[in-house]
């Protein structure tokens, strides 16, 4: 057989493994990545739902705040708008968490209606610009 | 100043659409005049856009709060090299400081580049143009950053205090090299195919800049990912977040392009796909810019959600479209001159990194822009994270590893057994040996034996080419002379000559 056509084989072959690769990166890593409202419809509809990681986009409700520093738990409330989920976090909260900022929580959300973050990411501030009034 | 700065635009504005016209028809027609005229219009653009970022830099030093961007990005009391990092610490001003270094480049690749490659220069000088039109346009229309306030505050907001930090000072400068600088290749390419002068001669005349836009990339990305480290909240050095894997991914296919270049000088081979890889690379540093300018994904570095992006992603499909038909309508110019005549050489060795490259870039462009095919094919976003990444990657890099080790020594064309026992039997041995030894003493994670394994093989494999360590550390473009004349075929000087 001719090199280019045991090339084209192997060319096959590393794409496959890459593809195969890919496809079970997402089976095995995909997470949801919703709104509190769109998590609120989920659970609707299927309650089993609620063992489900998921990453959950909102803003942190202002003053909601509440800091238990002997346990290093942070309990608070994000929305965005029309749903509200309190949130408990075991851990330390980056810097530019606060008030009425952007998060990315991701956990699950307790069929008592609390979500249990394992991973509390604050978008900084840094959206080096402010969103243009619309 | 900031009114020298605005009209500096304005007329970059013009100048630019000039350049672009006189560019692509003096290349065309070879009139002697206007492919002159478009040479010195890449040299006013370099100027005005000069100019216009001294108007800022003014307001920012003066203080001129009166102008949005210096209103929004400083203060009174910021430190004075914040101050300077504010010129691209906010969106508009970002966009003016790549227009400035894309046009001090473009005005180099005039000045710079041999009368050798004269019929290509018009028409790279048009796309530089037409490259510096589009960003002009852009903040003249969408991101001014000389827009000013109905009022003039009393001090300024500050930079943000995650800003203030050394990363700021050389970490974006340094990517935005990289990321400019591929413009030049870009356009060089480009110039080739229009001109129909498709032999090794823009490869030549591009082996510096693509070195050193890699170089610049390369530099950027670390840094970045220092100051990440040390930045509480950004993940670490590596996240796999979004804006990281967009400035990664020009990357990735930069190197497969610095590979695959090599086998097209030495053996006419792959001409097609060097025209898409250094398209492809442009065209991702664009699609760069659209994921940190526009917000379409969600990212911890997440800069702006505004109209910005949009421009350019109007821009990238134009560009793909262009660049598309251009390279079908040239296929037949770009016939390979020989062909692969064994598994075991150099140029499938090449050909295996390159598809790895080209295989990592697209696992990571699906898994940034998973969210967005998600939504678009299941109605709700899902995202995959770091698992995703390091799941896919792992194996791959491993397998480029290996393939380091192997490219640089394997012959050309096909590999006799004495090539392969002389080149490889001590480094596999000494493997071999590392990996046995690792198992003995208990090491039970199979990716770390295999890496380090496989990095004992590469340390071993460059035992017999210490001509190409000193060749890439001492001249990168010049011909070292092979000093070990058993190391292969002419490869070390190749290696040499390359790099």
């Amino acid at each position: 057989m001719k090199a280019p056509y045991k090339f084209l084989i192997g060319a096959v072959a590393v794409a496959g493994t890459v593809g195969v690769l890919m496809a079970n990166g997402i089976k095995d890593t995909g997470t949801y990545f919703l709104t509190p409202s769109e998590l609120a419809a989920k659970v609707q509809s299927d309650p089993s739902f609620h063992s489900v990681g998921v990453k959950m986009g909102a803003r942190v409700v202002h003053g909601s705040i509440e800091r238990d520093v002997g346990t290093q738990t942070i309990t608070f409330q994000v929305t965005d708008g029309t749903q509200i989920y309190p949130v408990v976090y075991r851990g330390l909260a980056p810097d530019t968490f606060t008030d009425d900022v952007d998060v990315v929580v991701e956990g699950r959300l307790d069929p008592d209606g609390t979500f249990r973050a394992t991973s509390l990411l604050a978008k900084c501030g840094s959206r080096y610009e402010t969103v243009p009034e619309a | 100043m900031t009114i020298l700065g605005q009209l500096a635009l304005w007329m970059a504005l013009l100048v630019g659409a000039w350049g672009t016209f006189v560019g692509f028809y003096g290349g065309l027609t070879r009139r002697y005049e206007l492919i002159a005229s478009a040479r010195r219009a890449t040299y006013v653009l370099c100027g005005l856009a000069m100019v216009a970022s001294a108007g800022l830099l003014v307001a920012i030093f003066k203080h001129d709060f009166n102008v949005a961007y210096v209103a929004s990005y400083t203060s009174r009391d910021l430190p004075t090299v914040y101050l300077l990092s504010a010129f691209y610490g906010g969106q508009s001003g970002s966009l003016l400081f790549w227009l400035l270094v894309l046009t001090i480049f473009a005005a180099l690749a005039q000045w710079l580049t041999s009368r050798k490659y004269d019929h290509l220069l018009p028409y790279v000088a048009g796309v530089t143009s037409a490259v510096t039109l589009f960003f002009v346009a852009t903040m003249l229309f969408a991101a001014n950053p000389f827009a000013r306030l109905a009022f003039t505050p009393a001090d300024g907001q500050g930079l943000n205090p995650q800003l203030q930090n050394p990363g700021m000072v050389v970490h974006p400068p340094m990517l935005y090299l990289g990321y400019i600088s591929i413009t030049i290749p870009f356009a060089f390419a480009v110039a080739a195919l229009l001109s129909r002068r498709l032999d090794t001669g823009w490869l030549h005349a591009i082996r510096k800049w693509t070195i050193v836009s890699w170089l610049f990339l390369s530099i950027g990305i670390t840094l970045g990912m220092w100051w990440a480290y040390v930045e509480l909240g950004w993940g670490g050095y590596w996240a796999w977040d979004p804006v990281e894997n967009a400035s990664f991914l020009p990357w990735l296919t930069m190197t497969a392009f610095l590979h695959s270049v090599m086998i097209q000088e030495k053996r006419g081979m792959l001409k097609k796909w060097n025209m898409v890889l250094i398209s492809l690379s442009f065209f991702l540093s664009i699609f760069g810019t659209f994921i940190t300018r526009s917000g379409i994904i969600s990212s911890v570095h997440s800069f702006a959600q505004s109209s910005v992006g949009y421009y350019f992603l109007g821009g990238l499909i134009f560009l793909v479209i262009a660049v598309a038909w251009l390279l079908y309508t040239r296929l037949p110019m770009l016939e390979s001159e020989s062909h692969l005549e064994s598994m075991v050489s150099r140029e499938a060795s090449f050909l295996f990194n390159n598809l790895i490259l080209v295989g990592i870039a697209f696992s990571v462009l699906w898994g940034t822009m998973f969210p967005v095919i998600s939504e678009i094919v299941r109605g709700s976003q899902v995202t995959v994270g770091p698992p995703f990444f390091n799941q896919v990657n792992i194996p791959l890099g491993l397998a480029l590893l290996a393939l380091t080790g192997i490219g640089p020594l394997i012959a050309w064309r096909k590999a006799s057994v004495g090539n392969l026992r002389r080149q490889f039997a001590v480094p596999v041995v000494l493997g071999g040996i590392a990996a046995a030894v690792l198992t003995a003493i208990g090491m039970g994670h199979f990716y770390s034996i295999l890496t380090i394994s496989l990095a004992v093989f590469v340390t071993a494999t460059t035992r017999s080419r210490p001509d190409w360590v000193i060749c890439v550390s001492v001249g990168l473009t010049t011909n070292c002379p092979s000093t070990k004349p058993h190391s292969g075929s002419p490869s070390s000087q190749r290696m040499g000559s390359v790099l």
